[in-house]
């Protein structure tokens, strides 16, 4: 017998039409639904099982800003090059960063060809050994995630400290996401509501969620009368979330519900909440590539880890830089534009040669448009065709 | 000979001894690793009369000639080592032109405190799937760089074989209609090594699935002459050969995912880890492209091999003049199968 299986999705499959066909039953065809994914896995999962090729065209899915390489803003991809050009470092960091085009196109990769020691990790952890491992250098981690990677570069904080490690340091961007949420819905109802989508729910956040719970979306949900519905990264997950919230809003509930059970609680993960506050503190005010400032919407390290703050232990310079200007990722990161409207989408930007942040992660929107879907339009006849 | 009596006799201390510089200089130390480790091991009449050049026969038809450079951490990985895939890559390659392999030439470039056991490993390995594919390592060279200036120990293999007549398998030939099959499931390799990394370490029972493929492929090429191109998907997985396909033979490719084998252990540490199977390297699978009648023919001697146990048609190439490899998913969507644009990575979302 052999020990392969094909790929499993027939089961899949089944489920996956008939919650399409709830969701066309359900759905008023009186009215559209648009709703956003806000997190950058969740913009990969629909891509690559091609769920929106499963919804009726009044359900649009509008994409978030939830991928962390992509709401970085230039002015720290220049902190990460000056640690790694001027300050002779060796600067460790997640792998998609390396080719986020800085001021001047710069990228981590180039600075590496050149000659700085720029290496990526996997984990934390990595970043730790390679502390311990080259005792003669300076080591810093460029530190980068939503919620998700935060507990972490906390645990490696709070190691490196009991270990008393006098060449380690961390560059801390963690970033929050009830915040983001909060202000793409402010931008949505103000300055731009003309060109602005309408949103009129989210899909929730899933691996952040088991870290910080839901509770704190039903804040947003009573302030802001959106229902968000959390959703684990599996296709099938993301399209039992689309019917949870075409169903709200159909009885004209806004709920935080939650599709998301077996892995997120409504508290989270209390020890990992305990671990980030331990270590990190609100920042007053972060810059998002895409959002622009916005107040404790970010974490940096707290006074008794100090001298393991990059920030604090290297002079770097803190310069606004603008982005290209016919770059869209601002837009796209707020919903506003698909990435098929940018006028350098795959003509000046791919994925080799990206322009702005959201061309260079998978979990972009204009890296999944490019990847999974340019062909779109033309692609169900062709398949047809084949078989 | 014991290690006691070979040390005593001046012989190669595979216990303790490790790769200085003299072993790459050309002198005594040099030619004492060539003849008690290369020469014993390699074992056939070309090495064995110490030319700087193998010179043999050929038989009428056309020669096919190809190189590769092996680079890989961790060498020793479950299933295999840095030594037989450098090995059964290069009898790939020749295979997949429908050729028969005859002869391999291996550089091996060292790096200095490299430990003889390892390199008695991996010569071992090399030799042992040499002999599995019949084919003889003929000529080689040695050079030892200084420590740091190496990642171990790098090989270079060339290799030369034959084509059978009226054989004529190129990238470029690819025709819409074509049948796509595959020999069997895909990632096993990738996710092997990927297991051995540090850091990411996580438990499979998996084995890499590196393997010569040029028996299966003499089969294949016996019932259909006629195969249009074919090609083994390594690095860049099955996805990367696709689009080459493609874009050399410049046709689109369609592909059904509910056909493609990927075994368990490989779907779920890929999920784990956010990776996609498609892209995840091979070093013991084969894509043949043929005509639709050919079909059933070539998939029935594929399976039944058993390098080809698992095989399956996956897709059918459809004329399109963007060159799009496009793929109905298991989910029920379809989506593009794209080039990857730099290393496929774990997710951090
Ligand atoms: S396509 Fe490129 S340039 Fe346009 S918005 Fe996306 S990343 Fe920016």
């Amino acid at each position: 017998m052999s020990t392969v299986r094909f790929i499993d999705e027939f089961r899949d499959r089944t489920l996956a039409a008939r919650l399409a066909e709830g969701i066309a039953a359900a759905a008023d065809t009186g009215r559209t639904y648009q709703l956003m994914e806000f997190c950058g896995g969740h913009t990969h999962a629909i891509f690559r099982y091609g769920v929106q090729d499963l919804l009726p065209a009044n359900v649009k899915m509008v994409h978030g800003p939830g991928c962390p390489v992509c709401v970085l803003p230039m002015g720290r991809i220049d902190h990460a090059l000056q640690l790694a050009r001027e300050h002779g470092v060796i600067l460790l960091t997640y792998g998609d960063l390396m080719r986020v085009p800085g001021p001047e196109r710069m990228t981590l990769l180039k600075a590496k060809a050149e000659g700085a020691d720029v290496r990526m990790v996997y984990s934390a952890m990595d970043a730790l050994a390679c502390a311990r491992a080259n005792p003669g250098r300076e080591v810093v981690f460029f530190a980068i995630g939503f919620e998700t990677t935060t507990p972490p570069t906390a645990i490696v904080l709070r190691q490196a400290k009991a270990e008393a490690l006098s060449n380690f340091s961390v560059h801390c961007n963690h970033v929050l996401t009830p915040p983001a949420i909060t202000s793409i819905l402010a931008s949505a109802s103000d300055q731009e509501s003309a060109e602005a989508p309408r949103l009129d729910g989210f899909v929730g956040p899933a691996h952040v969620s088991a870290v910080i719970g839901y509770r704190p979306f039903e804040a947003f949900v009573r302030d802001h009368g959106r229902p968000v519905v959390i959703a684990g990264f599996e296709p099938l997950d993301v399209m039992q979330a689309i019917l949870m919230l075409v169903r709200q809003l159909n009885d004209g509930r806004c709920e935080v519900e939650n599709e998301y059970t077996r892995v997120v609680t409504r508290d989270g993960n209390l020890k990992a909440q305990a671990l980030m506050a331990d270590v990190f503190e609100l920042r007053d005010s972060f810059e998002w590539r895409g959002l622009g400032w916005l107040e404790r919407s970010a974490l940096q390290i707290r006074s008794p880890y100090a001298a393991f703050d990059a920030e604090k232990r290297f002079p770097l310079k803190s310069a606004a830089i603008a982005d290209n200007k016919a770059c869209e990722c601002g837009a796209v990161l707020r919903g506003v534009r698909e990435p098929v409207e940018c006028k350098l989408f795959a003509t000046v930007c791919t994925p080799e040669n990206p322009i702005g942040s959201c061309m260079v992660s998978s979990e972009g929107a204009c890296a999944a448009y490019y990847t999974f879907g340019r062909a779109r339009p033309t692609m169900a006849p062709a398949l047809a065709d084949a078989s | 000979m014991s290690d006691e009596r070979r040390r005593m006799a001046g012989g190669l201390d595979y216990r303790h001894g490790r790769i200085e510089l003299w072993h790459g200089s050309g002198g005594r130390a040099m030619a004492q690793l060539i003849e008690e480790l290369f020469e014993t091991s390699f074992d056939n009449p070309f090495l064995a009369r110490r030319n700087d050049q193998a010179c043999f026969e050929v038989g009428a038809g056309r020669l096919v000639m190809t190189t590769d450079g092996f680079v890989i951490a961790p060498l020793f990985f479950p299933g295999g080592d840095i030594g037989c895939l450098a090995v059964h890559g290069t009898v790939n390659d020749i295979a997949m032109a429908g050729a028969r392999p005859l002869y391999l030439a291996v550089a091996m470039i060292i790096e200095e405190g490299f430990p003889l056991a390892d390199l008695k490993a991996i010569v071992a390995s090399m030799a042992a799937a040499a002999k599995a594919a019949g084919v003889a390592i003929v000529t080689g060279d040695t050079k030892v760089v200084e420590r740091g200036k190496g990642d171990g120990i790098f090989i270079t293999t060339t290799g030369v074989g034959v084509v059978p007549a009226g054989v004529e398998i190129s990238a470029e030939r690819a025709r819409p209609g074509d049948a796509v099959l595959l020999s069997g499931s895909i990632g096993d390799h990738g996710v092997a090594v990927l297991s051995k990394r540090e850091s990411l370490a996580f438990e499979t029972e998996l084995l890499s699935d590196c393997a010569s493929l040029h028996d299966l492929v003499a089969r294949m090429v016996e019932a259909v002459p006629g195969i249009h191109a074919m090609r083994d998907p390594t690095r860049g997985g099955l996805a990367a050969l696709l689009n080459e396909i493609a874009q050399q033979s410049g046709v689109g490719i369609a592909l059904n995912e509910d056909a493609i084998p990927v075994a368990p252990a490989v779907r779920g540490a890929c999920e784990l880890l956010g990776l996609d199977p498609l892209y995840v390297a091979n070093e013991g699978k084969l894509v043949a492209f043929c005509a639709a009648e050919d079909a059933d023919r070539l998939l029935a001697v594929m399976r039944a091999h058993p390098l080809g146990r698992d095989a399956a048609r996956i897709g059918t190439v459809v004329e399109d003049s963007r060159r799009f490899v496009q793929m109905q998913t298991g989910f029920g969507g379809h989506r593009i199968v794209d080039w990857l644009a730099g290393d496929q990575l774990p997710r951090i979302c």
